[in-house]
């Protein structure tokens, strides 16, 4: 994480997710929790920024970015 | 840091492949260690099979290349053959490169030409919804095999370090990052590589073999994957039910093109 | 004019690759067409060029494949039992549209059959060989020196027309060595292949007309698109939109059949005043040249009708030729390209079939004609 990781935001792209939870069950902190059709929705004060859920994600579907981007 | 998504032909997803398989996770890190090392998007070349596996590259933003079933090793043969200055990636499953591409496989791995291949190991015929592969355990239940997998089991990756391979890995889509690292190292051989990714197919394995979801496969293969130090540290009951992963085999030999290169520079000198 | 040599047929359809610029060619041993592959390996390196056995045939004809996309012009040889082996995948080429050369060097079939013995039992293989509908470009030589001109035109087929194009050599023109004036390079046509003038952003692999192609831009040039054996659109990815469907494979037929006048090639012999044409191809035309002579000599009006190109079958000049006179098809199969010429020309015809593994002698098909 280059530069200040509290400017950064996690983004879920609908469009792509399947709703598997992997994200949600993998996600150290709970900051992912599902809908009901079970795609992530984040919280911003629970999320420590650590990435797993891009890493671990099938869908390209959720990843981290500089706020304001994309 | 990315998931690779840069290098993706966007107005091609979503992809085909099922909710929470596999072959997502490892098509991400093949993405990212192709950023990572930089390589040049206009000179690579991803090849693939005929499976669930070999529908990546239409989602990747390169030269694409999808040929028929068990074959890619062979057309991705021809191609860095014919033009060394390709950088190849065969994309293909367990049954694509170890049941009708075993042959095209092992010669391949013999002749250590220089192509990464990455074997997306889900122990099934997906595509065909299903059916035992031979890399399927041995015991558990398919569409063809609905009283239990009578057939002994291949170690792939065994059977590339015996076929001359010069760098063979596996590990699984759990262990994300050291997959990524495999695929990088594989692709950094000159030679050529297997990287086994044991990747996870809830829609029919898992359901088939009541396994749970695609977070119970991984948390399996968490539990059931041992690195190659510890398991030489356990007895044959320990390892029954467990496999091996990490580095198999890393030791660079003279690569196929460069021999060609020389046997034509050495011809032409005696013109 | 290069000094004129002794030389196989085999050689020379070697010497015609060269010729047409090969840059690169993969094979597996097999009698009778392994000679293609020995003389590759050893000429090939001096070009600079790319030769490779593989490990079965269908692997060199994915091999000849992928070199092709790499943007080598490609060749691959076989006989009979490979040329079954390799169906597959040159149905890939077919429907990828990838420009390479397929030899079938015919052998006595089905199966192992007799390895060293001639035949001509592979020519609806050719047609239809490979699962679906398409058309196929075959050409089979009769002499030596044609061996070397087909292969020329094989690879300018195969470019000009983006598709694998068979040649149907058979055991005898194989192997058998006669003379051979290898005409000055610049005395022939080569067809390099065509480049496209679109940006890579343009650029759609498969855009083409119902008559014609794209040029099929190389791998690893900028050009970032996609080649599927999946039935595709015009982007080449895969599609099951009827329309795009139907487009993409009645366009594998409709590019060659409606070029047919430009790749049709046949050669006649006293057929102006002829009432009999014998019908023949490959090593059995030898045969019924030498027919035609002693047939002549006995006052008899017979002529002869060669087909270059089995596929697409010259059929307009057959219908001139031949149409409501006696037709006899001299072939060593039981009546292959017999089938077609009843189509053409809708009327009864005589056939002299031989599948013992011994060429159609002359005499054998004069009996024919005398009603022996």
């Amino acid at each position: 994480m280059e530069n200040n990781p509290k400017t950064r935001v996690v983004v879920v792209n609908e469009k792509f997710c399947k709703g598997c939870g992997i994200c949600i069950a993998f996600c150290p902190k709970k900051a992912l929790t599902p809908q009901i059709n079970g795609k992530p929705v984040w919280d911003n004060d629970l999320c420590i920024r650590c990435g797993l859920c891009e890493l671990r994600c099938p869908d390209f579907a959720i990843y981290l970015v500089q706020e304001g981007e994309e | 840091m990315s998931n690779g998504r840069e290098l993706l032909r966007l107005n091609k997803m979503p992809h085909i492949w099922c909710p929470g398989c596999g072959n997502g996770i490892i098509t991400s890190q093949v993405l990212r260690a192709i950023q990572e090392l930089e390589w040049d998007q206009d000179k690579t070349v991803i090849v693939s099979g005929i499976g669930c596996s070999s529908r990546a590259p239409g989602y990747l933003d390169f030269s694409t290349l999808h040929t028929t079933h068990g074959r890619a090793l062979a057309f991705a043969t021809g191609l860095k053959y014919a033009n060394p200055e390709l950088k190849v990636i065969v994309l293909t499953g367990d049954g694509d490169s170890a049941a009708i591409g075993g042959n095209h496989l092992i010669h391949a791995c013999r002749r250590n030409i220089d192509i990464t291949t990455i074997v997306f190991n889900n122990s099934i015929y997906g595509m065909t919804s299903g059916q035992y592969s031979p890399l399927t355990p041995t015991g558990s239940l398919a569409t063809t095999a609905p009283y239990g997998n009578i057939d002994r089991t291949f170690d792939l990756s065994q059977l590339a370090v015996a076929a001359g391979a010069t760098y063979v890995a596996r590990t699984t889509t759990y262990h994300t990052n050291q997959l990524r690292d495999f695929i990088k190292k594989g692709m950094q051989n000159k030679g050529f590589s297997v990287i086994e990714a044991v990747t996870h197919c809830p829609t029919y394995f898992g359901r088939r073999n009541r396994m749970g979801g695609a977070v119970e496969m991984l948390n399996w293969q968490k539990d059931h994957a041992v690195p190659i130090r510890a398991a030489e540290r356990l007895s044959e009951e320990e390892l029954a039910d467990k496999f091996i992963i990490g580095e198999f085999h890393n030791k660079p030999e003279p690569e196929y093109c460069e021999r060609y290169a020389q046997l034509i520079a050495n011809t032409k000198g005696q013109e | 004019m290069k000094k004129p040599v002794l030389m196989q047929g085999n050689e020379a359809c070697v010497h015609g690759a060269l010729a047409a610029g090969i840059g690169f060619y993969a094979g597996y041993p097999i009698t009778p067409s392994t000679e293609i592959a020995e003389l590759l390996a050893e000429e090939m390196p001096k070009v600079g060029g790319y030769f490779i056995q593989m490990e079965d045939e269908i692997s060199s004809m994915a091999a000849t494949i992928g070199a092709s996309l790499a943007g080598k012009k490609a060749m691959t040889a076989t006989s009979g039992p490979g040329f079954s082996l390799k169906q597959e995948n040159l149905g890939f080429a077919v429907m990828a549209e990838v420009p390479c050369v397929v030899v079938n060097v015919q052998r006595s079939g089905p199966s192992t059959g007799l390895p060293t013995s001639p035949a001509q039992g592979d020519v609806m293989q050719a047609r239809w060989g490979s699962h679906g509908d398409h058309a196929t470009i075959a050409l089979s030589p009769y002499s030596v020196r044609e061996s070397f001109d087909v292969t020329v035109k094989a690879f300018n087929l195969a470019e000009k027309y983006r598709t694998p194009v068979i040649i149907l050599l058979d055991e005898i023109v194989g192997h058998m060595r006669e003379r051979i004036d290898i005409p000055e390079p610049g005395t022939y046509e080569v067809l390099e292949r065509p480049k496209t003038d679109l940006s890579p952003q343009e650029y759609q692999p498969f855009d083409a007309p119902v008559d014609g192609i794209v040029p099929l831009a190389p791998f690893g040039t900028g050009y970032r698109f996609h080649i599927t054996g999946l039935t595709h659109d015009r982007t080449g990815f895969p599609s099951t939109k009827p329309a795009e469907v139907d487009y993409k494979i009645r366009r594998l037929t409709s590019k060659i059949e409606m070029n047919t006048e430009d790749i049709v090639e046949w050669e006649t012999y006293n057929c102006d005043d002829a009432d009999t044409i014998i019908v023949a191809y490959g090593g059995t035309a030898r045969s019924a040249q030498a027919t035609m002579e002693l047939a002549r000599e006995k006052g008899l009006k017979v002529g002869l009708f060669r087909p270059v190109t089995i596929w697409p079958f010259p059929e307009k000049a057959l219908i001139d030729i031949a149409k409501d006179k006696r037709v006899i098809v001299a072939e060593m199969n039981l009546g292959q390209v017999a089938l077609e010429v009843e189509r053409i020309l809708k009327q009864d015809i005589e056939k002299v079939n031989k599948i013992d593994g011994e060429p159609i002698t002359p005499q054998e098909i004069l009996d024919q004609i005398e009603g022996v």
